[in-house]
């Protein structure tokens, strides 16, 4: 299978700031690659480049089989892009939207509007077509903006951050737009926040981190790196830390994390509910009083914080644009 | 398709997109049609029952300073559009299609040209009610009209260098009021400059703006020969000055927003 995406040792630069430091990755046509990474980790940087809206400072990347810097022009023709912050005119109508861009694209008058229609009705916007952006709601204008990265049918799409700050049922539904795109046959590379969503909908997942790919895999391979579930339980003075993690180290398979402030323990374990059913066991022995337990499978956090040995909150001041 | 026909089509799309935006935002449409109704019965009744000029009314005086002021403030709706357009992200849909680099400044500046005629055509018709009269022979008149859109689409360039250098509409919106107002107050607009003192006398002479009021009164006929026209030589020579102003305001904006446009986008 040929690659649709190769980019190769991509470095950007602002300023002292380094946005980009040797990002690499390899993205086969037809499979759905997530980029995945707290904000400020050069998720958005390395699309901005291979969407033709930046030159990278050192490295280089193709898309399609185009020099993303040499052949820009002619790139942009195989691409479709759809951002953070949904791309749409307020003032103008879904369907003048979608038909100003397939016009742009150079369709013409009549398949330009033709295109906005089928568009539309494939996003369930069809009744909305005709009232300005102004009155849609998130979801509706980021399907609207899915929609407009479509217009010319590209064989590659990018989408950054698709979802954030969706509600849980559009977040849904976008969904299923894209997983209907895939199965299409169109490469998507897709970046990400949540680790839910890269399960949902990528092939493979990189994990980005200050500039470049530090874990590549599916899913499972990451949250195998990661560990597997992890109990979480809060209790209701600080003294009963110490003493919950004497109790519970036996069950931990790492490194336990204690949590002063929020009277918070997090322990890696397997077994699943068995493990936190053991667990309780053990501390209703000890007679440590528990405000709260849970299980839980592995989160972004805890991805980073296996693989970088640091809190993705951390990251988040280092935000660059 | 080639470049220059790309070009065409897709400053054309753009100019559309625009002129959409401008016919449905109740702001943008109170800066083209409201504004300019209530600035030219404002000044002609408040002003020109006051003054008295040698050989002509006031108001026949006032109408191509009013006509100067209104073009120069909603070439300020380039500018304002731009910064909200640049904040939005819409540019960065633009840059990843396959259209000209060129048409977003180009179609930008071209739907001004609609709003402007929008708002000269009402005022003319408004001034008409309070008196206003042209005295000169049709082809005349219409070179007057095509004087004003031309330096109107000139300074449209302007406030898009302005506005792409600033990028913020805040920024944007302080700035141009903070600039336009004395551009306009030191000129002939509502005063005769020549009797203004020592070094506001220079400026408001040499300025483009009173270049322009000047060749537009020329070609209405809104002159008295009880008012001499200052010796500079922009104002003895007004219409050719106020074309070549435009000129010199394309050929120097035109670059520079195009490369600053470049700069604002490629972050």
């Amino acid at each position: 299978m040929p690659d649709a995406i190769v980019a190769e040792g991509l470095v950007k630069k602002y300023g002292d700031v380094v946005a980009l430091d040797g990002m690499e990755l390899t993205v086969p046509e037809g499979t759905v690659f997530g980029l995945l990474g707290p904000n400020g980790a050069g998720k958005t940087t390395t699309v901005r480049i291979l969407t033709t809206l930046l030159k990278p400072d050192a490295g280089h990347a193709k898309v399609a089989g185009f020099d993303v810097v040499r052949d820009a022009r002619r790139l942009r023709a195989h691409i479709g892009a759809s951002g953070q912050y949904a791309a749409v005119d307020d003032h103008l109508t879904g369907a003048e939207n979608l038909e100003m861009v397939g016009r742009l694209y150079h369709l013409g008058v009549k398949r330009a509007k033709q295109r906005a229609r089928e568009l539309l009705e494939r996003f369930d916007l069809t009744e909305a077509g005709d009232r300005p952006v102004q009155g849609y709601s998130g979801g509706m204008r980021r399907r609207l903006d899915l929609a407009g990265a479509l217009v010319a049918s590209p064989p590659v799409l990018f989408l950054d951050e698709p979802t954030t700050g969706l509600d849980p049922r559009a977040r849904a539904s976008l969904w299923d737009v894209i997983s209907e795109l895939v199965t299409a046959g169109t490469t998507v590379l897709l970046t990400t926040q949540y680790m839910e969503e890269a399960d949902r909908l990528a092939d493979r997942i990189g994990v980005v981190d200050h500039g470049h790919v530090i874990a590549l895999g599916t899913a499972d391979e990451l949250k195998d790196q990661v560990g597997g579930d992890r109990i979480e339980l809060s209790v209701t003075s600080a003294a009963d830390l110490e003493a919950v993690r004497r109790t519970l180290a036996p069950l931990a398979v790492g490194d336990m994390q204690i949590d002063a402030t929020a009277l918070q323990v997090t322990i890696p374990v397997t077994g699943g509910a068995a493990a936190l059913t053991t667990a309780l066991g053990h501390l209703s022995t000890e007679r440590i009083t528990v405000r709260d337990a849970g299980l839980r499978r592995p989160t972004l956090d805890d991805v980073f914080l296996t693989l970088t040995g640091h809190e993705a909150d951390e990251k988040i001041k280092e935000t660059v644009r | 398709m080639n470049t220059l026909q790309m070009a065409l089509a897709d400053g054309m799309t753009i100019t559309k997109r625009n002129a959409l935006k401008i016919k449905r935002a109740p702001d943008l449409l109170g800066g083209v049609v409201v504004l300019p109704i209530v600035l030219v019965l404002l000044f002609a009744y408040v002003f020109g029952s006051m003054i008295e000029l040698p050989g002509m009314s006031y108001t026949e005086y006032l109408l191509p300073g009013i006509f100067v002021m209104t073009i120069t403030t909603s070439a300020q709706i380039t500018g304002y559009t731009l910064t909200l357009d640049l904040q939005k992200g819409i540019f960065d849909r633009f840059r990843t299609l396959p259209m000209s680099p060129s048409a977003v400044l180009t179609g930008q500046t071209v739907s001004d040209v609609i709003t402007n005629v929008t708002s000269i055509v009402t005022m003319a018709l408004v001034g008409l009610l309070v008196g206003w009269r042209i005295h000169t022979s049709p082809l005349e008149a219409v070179l007057g009209f095509l004087v004003l859109l031309l330096f109107a689409y000139a300074f449209s360039w302007v406030t898009a260098t302005v506005a792409l250098a600033l990028r913020t509409p805040e920024m944007f919106n302080n700035v141009a009021t903070i600039v336009s107002l004395p551009l306009i107050f030191l000129s002939n607009a509502f005063v005769d400059s020549s009797r203004l003192p020592g070094p506001l006398k220079v400026i408001a002479e040499w300025s483009p703006i009173s270049t322009l009021i000047q060749g537009t009164r020329e070609l209405f006929g809104n002159t008295s020969p009880a008012m001499p026209v200052s010796s500079a030589w922009p104002l003895q020579h007004a219409v050719l000055a106020s074309i070549l102003w435009s000129l010199v305001l394309l050929v120097v904006f035109v670059p520079l927003a195009t490369r600053l446009y470049k700069r604002a986008v490629s972050q």
